[in-house]
């Protein structure tokens, strides 16, 4: 028998890895060239953010940015980022590179948009906030069935129910009557689709969007057959904001997370139960099991059937409830199909967010900052026609699943239907 | 504790799988289960363990009558099962693993896991096993995650441990520290049932073998006087040989060459490292060696469905590393993949359509755009016909067969042209004997064809008696080189490589 | 070369057809027709709910019926619903068979017509029989540009294509609306958004306009039925439709075979688009005659519908398209005669799919009419 001798060292492999952080690099080498030539060349003047309202008790001046200067420094750092992939093609920073080039892209995006005029900042991220709620109440939905390997394409539908109910309920028994009704029909459906998918082994897919589709069938013929005549069904009241004593006083963050309606502390809230539970608890540890492997938890005496109904209720309450913000934490009336796609950025946002639900509440953010930042801008007058930055939380979400920021592993059943002998 | 199986019999459909089995179990002993592939030895353990209720019979611990709803209960009874296929969640830690299904609790539901840690170094050091509590599954090696499952069913009190197939994964001297751990536990009192198709592990290990073929207890068996024959002939029901009948090897020109390889897996970790080798025409080298050494890389490197990140492969002469699968095809290379159901076939196509699932495109079958499916279905029941799949037409799903069929399927397909290399990855896995005896036959013909035959395999007995030449792979090179053409190659040298303790 | 193959004895009796028997039966007319039903009696307990009375619902049912195949009118009407939600029905089709779930179908029938009424009008001075197959081409190209997008999202990064689909969409309404505002689009002398009309040259001509000019039954009917041929052959007899079915099957299986997996997904995207475009050409070219905000009226989500009842099978899908065709025709009909909206149809079609899409569901409610399926319990161990 002849033993082999170990081979010479190698000379420098081209990964997967060191290719991506090239492409990186030259997007952000590119994005440098843009920001100073298309932003930097067209700014005239300063950019005005203002940090405080008038009767803020801690009042920040404002922030005046001089936009030249500062778009040149942002295409100076962004050269310096993409020049800095190229050199060192360190794999753990091309991800790193990439948000904080975005970031401050996006920065420098506002400045030239500002430059000459005046811009709240606080107010911006106020509505970011609140606009990501919605998202952020989709995502985690999403995480709940995710983690037990039940893909949830309903969620849009779920919401658009429990905004629904929200109205509809809260015109008939007031704000909170409407509030338990949402998410209990947010409840209903999700069982719905437990049923259908563990029980019936529809195909997790298929069930979602016949879900979507009956939902919105359903509250667009009660809308236009019964709202229409009956006004009073549908005019239903709003959580006011309530300001958290001593911490809404804050300058910026006051205002900004501190003085919301009970929709984003609900989200808050939702958001830090549902981490203790999945990751610190012996259900949590159960319902993780059933998402990666169900069958090695079935050999172990989890009831998987049973897990997978209990935990897409649950994420239909969750969706139910994000569902309400959009009536009763809005604008009190239902108009058809409202939900216009939020349930699918959830799910986006969840995928962002790496299927834990802090992650998919930082992902809602970002998705809720450009959704309100497309509003801003319009206020704007920028030269950018509206319909395009109206395709902006679209476009990102495209650019988000297809992991150009970033892939991630779903749990390791995700989709599968599970069948016990 | 005594665990009796009294009359058991479980159906699935037309096909039973144990029939009126009777199996006494006692503490403090080793009973060997011997069946090959099919012969309903797991179907019987997830009886026992209340995986499956049977259609028959009754299960008695210590005299008392059980029935099990679920596999809580059997756990709760003190029955432990290890699986052939582990029930590991990967991306948990070692004690989340153990404590699953039983965990230590605090307020609030609050998950303990610094006493399921210490609870599970307790036990490491109980019996001998040295696993870290806090390794994350899919970063241990085989061997390793083989222990932890172990510890699961320690952990749960288990007085009776069922070992379904546990050295399929292990080089010959992890099996040697894997007996040392069984014979300790059995000392310790315990009741274990070991489940193998090898023989010569059973007779080192068991203090009693049973026999099961076709759903029944054929036989019984005193390790002491029985031999492998003996069992070998009660398992098959006829005598067998356990060699491959083959004429001797003449090698010719290097069909293959693969030169400093090296492919990254997915998380661009080395999987095939600078590894160099060479096959010629009408000679057999098999790779031994344990899997996740890298062997599914190199198959898929050498066949076109990876692509390397350095170095070359070559065919007759010819650099082929970029090549596609289907012009590596068109030159003769044929494939037999490892995992039948998930790349080798389609099981909703019929097999009519599997046969002719890589070509299709051949002028033989298609004109213009279209497929000629009245030539495919002719071409297709002579392939049955040929190579001994047996259905009763053609134009059922492949899913149907049994997986012997199924095999020869594949084989009938990838061998029925002109090939001039053959790659057989794992090609037996899980097989019937008489279907693996076909299989083997098939091989050594196509070596004596000329063709070059590469086979991969991680039970050793098929390529000492297969190969001519032997390589054996580790960590992704190939650390030893062994001829075999007389067919007596030193199997413990080979073991040690294996484990990557080369001579 | 050719040679003569002697059929022996055992190859004959491998090559003897086996009957479908019950079970595909079963799957494909019992389920289907039981799902249509049920879904029926559901639809008349919703109106319940909401407080019509009896009267009202036989009235709706009645009108249902009369709008649908109830004289030549409804017919035609019929006919003319059906068109679109077949040829979208036809691509979704070929799309789940190959394992893809394109819910955009929806975007690319809108971007299809934009770009079958943008060729239209930008060419008036064409005679009809270059002008109107250029439009048709035009609008399948645009959807198969639209949905390899998604195609190519999904095979180079793996990203799912429900959801890149859907986004799609959703972007492709402010793409249409930012076009209808623009004035090289905009009919002249108007200012809410609405687009030139083609000129005569482009439109599928009337069928039976000289029986009845207010007969909208158009050519696009001929369309349907030649696709429905068009992708029969493709999917059953085309190696391009052996490879889009292994890969909806067995994509691993695929790929070890020497399919190029990523390929296949593009080009299966791209023909689905082609034909959700083609089906928002017919639209503008047959029915409406130019583009307005949302003109694609949500044939693209029922086409979905239309696949799945159609069990993504080419006559499945031309049936269940007719069937569809048949409740839109109707439904309208309801409305106007019993007052009932007529999103009842869309909570009716919803119902559809989920007992086709859960056989089991059916089996549970109706278990009469069902071989009781002993066989069925648990495959091999």
């Amino acid at each position: 028998m002849t033993a082999r001798a170990a081979p010479a060292p190698a000379d420098r492999i081209d990964t997967g890895k060191q290719r991506q952080a090239r492409i990186v690099g030259f997007l952000l080498i590119g994005l440098a060239i843009f920001t100073a030539f298309v932003f930097g060349l067209d700014a005239a003047g300063d950019a005005t953010f203002r940090l405080s309202r008038p009767r803020d008790p801690f009042a920040l001046p404002d922030l005046v940015v001089p936009a030249a200067p500062f778009l040149h420094i942002a295409a100076a750092l962004l050269a310096f980022l993409g020049a800095r992939q190229f050199l060192r093609g360190g794999i753990r920073w091309t991800a790193l590179s990439l948000g904080i080039g975005l970031a401050i892209l996006v920065a420098a995006f506002l400045v030239w948009a500002t430059a000459g005029k005046a811009f709240s900042l606080t107010g911006m991220l106020q509505a970011t906030v609140v606009r990501a709620v919605p998202i952020a109440l989709g995502a985690l939905a999403g995480v709940l069935c995710e983690r037990v390997a039940v893909v949830n394409i309903a969620i849009e539908g779920m919401l658009l129910a429990g905004a629904f109910t929200g109205a509809l309920a809260g015109s008939v028994i007031g704000g909170w009557g409407g509030l338990v009704s949402a998410v209990a029909i947010g409840g209903l459906f999700g069982f719905i689709l437990a049923a259908l998918v563990v029980t019936y082994r529809m195909d997790q897919i298929i069930a979602g969007v016949v879900i979507n589709l009956f939902v919105l069938g359903l509250t667009s013929y009660v809308s236009s057959q019964v709202f229409a005549e009956y006004r009073a069904l549908n005019n239903a009241p709003v959580f006011r904001s309530w300001k958290v004593p001593v911490l809404g006083d804050l300058p910026v963050i006051g205002p900004v997370l501190f003085n919301q309606n009970i929709f984003v502390y609900g989200a808050m809230v939702l958001v830090v139960t549902a981490t203790y539970y999945l990751f610190h608890t012996r259900s949590g540890l159960r319902a993780r099991a059933v998402g990666e492997h169900p069958r090695a938890a079935d050999t172990l005496g989890i009831n998987v059937y049973r897990t997978r109904y209990i935990h897409v209720t649950l994420g239909g309450m969750v969706a139910g409830f994000g569902g309400a913000w959009f009536t009763l934490g809005s604008v009190g009336r239902f108009d058809e199909n409202m939900t216009g796609g939020r349930g699918f950025i959830g799910l986006a946002a969840m995928i962002f967010g790496r299927w834990h639900p802090v992650g998919a509440l930082m992902a809602a953010l970002v998705f809720g900052f450009a959704d309100s930042l497309q509003q801003k801008l319009a206020l704007l007058n920028t030269p950018i026609p509206s319909e395009f930055l109206a395709m902006a939380p679209y476009i990102a979400t495209i650019i988000v699943v297809a992991g150009l920021i970033g892939r991630a592993r779903p749990p390791a059943a995700d989709g599968k239907p599970y069948v016990k002998e | 504790m005594d665990v009796e199986l009294r009359g058991i019999t479980k159906r699935f459909g037309p096909v039973t799988a144990n029939a009126d089995v009777d199996l006494t179990i006692r503490g403090g002993e080793v009973l060997g289960l011997l069946g090959e592939n099919g012969a309903g030895k797991s179907t019987l353990m997830n009886v026992l363990c209340g995986l499956y209720r049977p259609d028959a019979g009754h299960i008695l611990i210590d005299g008392r009558e059980m029935s099990f709803a679920g596999p809580g209960d059997s756990i709760a009874a003190g029955i432990g099962m290890v699986h052939q296929h582990f029930m590991l969640v990967p991306v948990f830690t070692v004690a989340e693993n153990v404590v699953l299904g039983v965990e230590p609790t605090g307020r609030l539901d609050h998950l303990d896991l610094a006493t399921a840690r210490a609870q599970v170094r307790e036990i490491n050091d109980r019996y001998g096993l040295q696993v870290d509590p806090d390794a994350v599954i899919e970063d241990l090696p085989v061997g390793l995650q083989q222990r932890v499952e172990i510890l699961k069913v320690l952990f749960r009190s288990a007085d009776l441990l069922i070992l379904d197939e546990p050295t399929a994964v292990l080089t010959p001297q992890e099996v040697e520290d894997f007996f040392a751990i069984v014979k300790a536990l059995r000392d310790a009192g315990k009741a274990i049932v070991f489940i193998t198709h090898k023989l010569h592990e059973i007779l080192a290990i068991a203090d009693r073998i049973s026999v099961l073929r076709g759903g029944r207890i054929v036989g019984q068996g005193d390790p002491a006087v029985v031999t492998e024959a003996d069992l070998a002939e009660m398992m098959v029901g006829r005598p067998v040989s356990f060699t491959v009948d083959k004429a001797p090897a003449t090698p010719g020109a290097a069909i293959l060459e693969v030169a400093d390889l090296v492919v990254l897996r997915e998380n661009d970790e080395i999987a095939v490292d600078h590894l160099s080798l060479s096959v010629r025409s009408g000679e057999i080298v098999g790779i031994a060696g344990v899997q996740g050494n890298g062997q599914t890389a190199l198959v898929q490197a050498i066949t076109g469905l990876a692509r390397p990140a350095h170095g070359a492969v070559r065919f007759e002469g010819r650099d082929i590393t970029h090549a596609s699968v289907r012009a590596r095809h068109a030159m003769g290379m044929a494939h037999i993949p490892e995992d039948r159901h998930r790349s080798g076939m389609i099981a909703n196509f019929t097999i009519a359509e599997n046969m002719v699932l890589n070509s299709y495109y051949d002028p033989a079958y298609a004109s213009g755009l279209q497929v000629d499916w009245d030539r495919v279905n002719l071409a297709a029941a002579r392939f049955c016909v040929d190579f001994d799949v047996r259905t009763p037409s053609v134009f059922l799903p492949a899913g149907a067969l049994s997986g012997g069929n199924q095999q020869k399927m594949v084989v009938a397909r990838e061998l029925e042209r002109e090939t001039k290399l053959v790659i057989a990855a794992q090609p037996t896995r899980g097989l019937d004997i008489g279907s693996i005896e076909y299989i083997h036959d098939r091989l050594v013909g196509a070596r004596d064809e000329g063709d070059g035959v590469l086979i991969v395999s991680s039970e050793l007995d098929e390529i000492m008696g297969l190969a001519d030449r032997i390589l054996v792979m580790f960590k992704g090179r190939i650390v030893a080189e062994v001829d075999n053409r007389e067919g007596r190659a030193d199997r413990n040298a080979i073991g040690l490589a294996m484990a990557g303790a080369a001579a | 070369m050719s040679e003569r193959i002697r059929v022996n004895e055992e190859m004959r009796t491998l090559l003897a057809r086996t009957t479908r028997g019950r079970a595909g039966f079963e799957d494909l007319v019992v389920v289907p027709v039981f799902a249509v039903i049920v879904a029926l009696i559901l639809g008349a307990l919703t109106m319940l709910a909401t407080n019509v009375d009896l009267a009202t619902i036989g009235k709706s049912y009645v009108a249902l019926l009369h709008g649908s195949v109830g004289s030549l009118n409804a017919l035609s009407e019929t006919l003319t619903a059906a068109a679109p939600l077949v040829l979208a029905g036809l691509g979704l089709a070929l799309g789940f068979r190959t394992g893809l779930f394109n819910i955009g179908a929806e975007g690319q029938l809108l971007m299809g017509g934009m770009a079958a009424v943008m060729v239209g009008f930008s060419l008036p001075g064409l005679p009809a029989v270059i002008l109107l197959p250029l439009c048709l081409l035009a609008g399948a190209a645009m959807g198969a540009f639209y949905a390899a997008i998604a195609g190519y999202l999904r095979a180079a990064t793996g990203a799912h294509e429900v959801i890149s689909t859907i986004m799609l969409n959703l972007t492709s309404y402010r793409i249409l609306d930012y076009m209808l505002r623009q004035p090289w689009v905009q009919k002249e002398g108007r200012a809410d958004p609405i687009s030139k009309s083609v000129p005569e040259a482009a439109e599928l001509p009337r069928l039976l306009e000289w029986l009845d000019p207010n007969l909208r039954v158009h050519a696009g009917l001929f369309l349907m039925l030649i696709a429905t041929a068009f992708v029969y052959w493709l999917l059953f007899r085309t190696k391009v439709g052996f490879e889009f079915r292994a890969s909806g099957e067995n994509p691993d299986a695929a790929r070890y075979a020497g399919m190029r997996s990523k390929l296949i997904i593009v080009l299966a995207m791209a023909t689905a688009g082609a034909f959700a475009g083609l089906a928002g050409a017919n639209q503008v070219l047959g029915v409406l005659g130019r583009a307005t905000p949302g003109f694609s009226a949500g044939i693209g989500f029922d086409a979905i519908a239309v696949a799945l009842l159609g069990r993504s099978h080419p006559v499945g899908v031309l049936f269940a398209g007719l069937l569809f065709g048949a409740l839109e025709a109707g439904g309208r009909q309801m409305q106007v005669d019993a007052g009932v909206s007529i999103d009842l149809i869309g909570i009716i079609q919803a119902l559809i799919i989920v007992f086709i899409a859960a056989p089991l569901l059916v089996r549970a409610i109706f278990p009469w009419g069902f071989r009781r399926s002993r066989d069925k319990a648990g495959g091999q161990p």
